[in-house]
């Protein structure tokens, strides 16, 4: 599903690697905890799997696409098979929750008829059928961060991409959204999430990747933060 | 589902960024309007052209008592000098050229000249000896007019063989040089109106870089996401190009046609259906120039 084979990723003018020889598989439907230091490389990593970067050396495939390859005009088909949720929700300021969703699905070219039935569904998914017509600046960050989800899955993705999807969130409500990424990943989604909060990985016990200084120090089943 | 998407997008774009899209709209509108008269100049010297050219003679003007004495030592031309040119006029070498060739003698040059200046001062001072005999030449091939001109000058008793487009090149040089002129300020302000054009995208870009951002992200193909921005190029310089057009086929309806037609009325003028021959290129101009600048900038703004 993800398979990351010695991946090296250097900037111009950085001192050392973003990433730096770092191999790595994901198989369909696994959870994975992406943990380190700000600065370890965890969102070089995502950009790469999104294909906003190319490895400086090293190969990346995902969902049978060789990221190195993959000429330009194929990246946005292949994005579609791609959830990403961030930090800071990105959703668009002047659209409801229900246009914000609406909005992912009618730039990629689908129908009406298939965006009326798939919005409400995924806003009852993820338990905001009630404010489907209300604007981000009406929502709570819990609620906003809901939205990006609907978003990210309406299109039912094979990968969802988290980049710290808590980080600005209390731990109560941190907690639904791991519920309903839980709930997503039991559908078959593989989720791969980078983030901070030791209590969520400490808690849920999945499998956790851990990056320090661009170089993969840990990769274990069942595991919890780590020291640090 | 897809145009009305890509619509309505373009219709928040331009309403967002509205006061750079009228700039635009401004521009290409005066940078066309320049154009569009540059054409018409040479539609005017065009039409002057075939209307001047047809009427253009070759005139052998003879000698009168008046003329000077370094031509026309012998003064008045006689009768024998008459008799000379008509037979050379008539003789074989020459007849194959020419199409008519009539005499005028002073009493017929005194009428022509009171005609046409009728209302001038000058009228009343001239007497029909002052006024030369002519021999008016009308060639087959108005081009031929040297041919003429070396045989009859240096004719003891004629006094100048002229050919009348030399007036006429004179008045076409003047019209050519100011359809240069605008045609060289209208380079300019295309240019300007490309860059300004190129700005007010990528400033349209920038207010929608969330949108921008999150269409990369779900995957919406670059034509879709650029198409938008392109539009709006578009639209603002066919809107500028069409207040060209009316500009001017404006001033071909009340100056030249309501003005010029009255004031100057034995000239002929470009009329309304010359000026709608020029409308489809200057809204071609002005759309393509906007689609171009438009799908560049957004180009090297999404490359970024």
């Amino acid at each position: 599903m993800i398979s990351i084979s010695q991946v090296t990723k250097s900037y111009r003018g950085a001192p050392r690697p973003a990433l730096d020889d770092v191999s790595i598989e994901i198989d369909k439907g696994e959870f994975v905890f992406l943990v380190g230091a700000s600065g370890s490389g965890k969102s070089s990593l995502m950009r790469l799997v999104l294909r906003e970067d190319i490895p400086s050396s090293g190969s990346i495939h995902v969902l049978g696409e060789n990221l190195v390859g993959i000429p330009n005009r194929r990246v946005p088909r292949f994005r579609r098979n791609l959830g990403v949720v961030f930090q800071d929700f990105r959703l668009l300021p002047n659209k409801t929750a229900a246009q914000n969703v609406a909005f992912s699905l009618e730039v990629i070219g689908k129908s009406k008829g298939f965006i009326a039935e798939a919005v409400p569904e995924v806003l009852r998914l993820v338990g905001l059928e009630e404010k489907a017509s209300s604007l981000p600046s009406e929502l709570s960050g819990g609620e906003q961060q809901r939205v990006a989800l609907a978003r990210a899955i309406v299109n039912k993705p094979a990968i969802l991409l988290c980049d710290e999807p808590t980080g600005n969130l209390d731990p109560k409500t941190s907690e639904g959204i791991m519920d309903l990424l839980n709930r997503i990943n039991l559908t078959g989604t593989t989720i791969l999430m980078a983030t901070h909060d030791r209590g969520i990985v400490d808690k849920y016990r999945k499998r956790v990747i851990e990056l320090s200084q661009g170089k993969l120090v840990r990769d274990e089943q069942g595991s919890g933060y780590g020291n640090k | 589902m897809r145009a009305s998407f890509v619509f309505t997008e373009m219709g928040i774009a331009i309403r967002r960024n509205l006061s750079m899209v009228i700039s635009v709209i401004l521009v290409t509108f005066i940078s066309l309007t320049f154009v569009g008269t540059a054409g018409l100049l040479q539609q005017q010297i065009g039409s002057m052209k075939t209307y001047w050219y047809d009427k253009a003679q070759v005139a052998i003007y003879l000698c009168t008592a008046t003329s000077p004495k370094d031509v026309c030592p012998q003064g008045e031309a006689s009768n024998d000098v008459q008799a000379t040119v008509n037979t050379r006029l008539n003789s074989n070498t020459l007849k194959p050229y020419i199409a008519k060739a009539f005499f005028e003698n002073h009493a017929q040059a005194y009428k022509t000249f009171q005609n046409e200046f009728k209302n001038n001062a000058v009228a009343k001072y001239v007497t029909p000896a002052q006024l030369n005999e002519t021999f008016w030449v009308k060639l087959k091939d108005p081009n031929q007019a040297p041919i003429v001109i070396e045989s009859f000058s240096g004719l003891s008793g004629v006094e100048q063989v002229k050919d009348q487009r030399t007036y006429l090149d004179q008045i076409f040089s003047m019209l050519n040089i100011a359809s240069l002129a605008a045609i060289s300020i209208a380079a300019l302000m295309l240019f300007s109106a490309a860059l300004l054009i190129s700005t007010t995208i990528r400033l349209s870009a920038v207010m929608r870089r969330r949108e921008i951002g999150i269409m990369r992200l779900v995957g919406a193909s670059n034509f879709y996401i650029q198409l938008p921005f392109i539009l709006e190029g578009v639209v603002a310089g066919v809107i500028g190009s069409l207040l060209a057009g009316g500009a001017i086929l404006a001033v071909v309806n009340y100056f030249v046609q309501g003005y010029l037609v009255q004031q100057l009325p034995f000239t002929s003028f470009v009329g309304l259906g010359d000026a709608f021959t020029l409308l489809p290129a200057l809204v071609g101009l002005g759309g393509l120039l906007a689609g171009i600048a438009a799908a560049s900038s957004i180009r090297r703004y999404l490359r970024v």
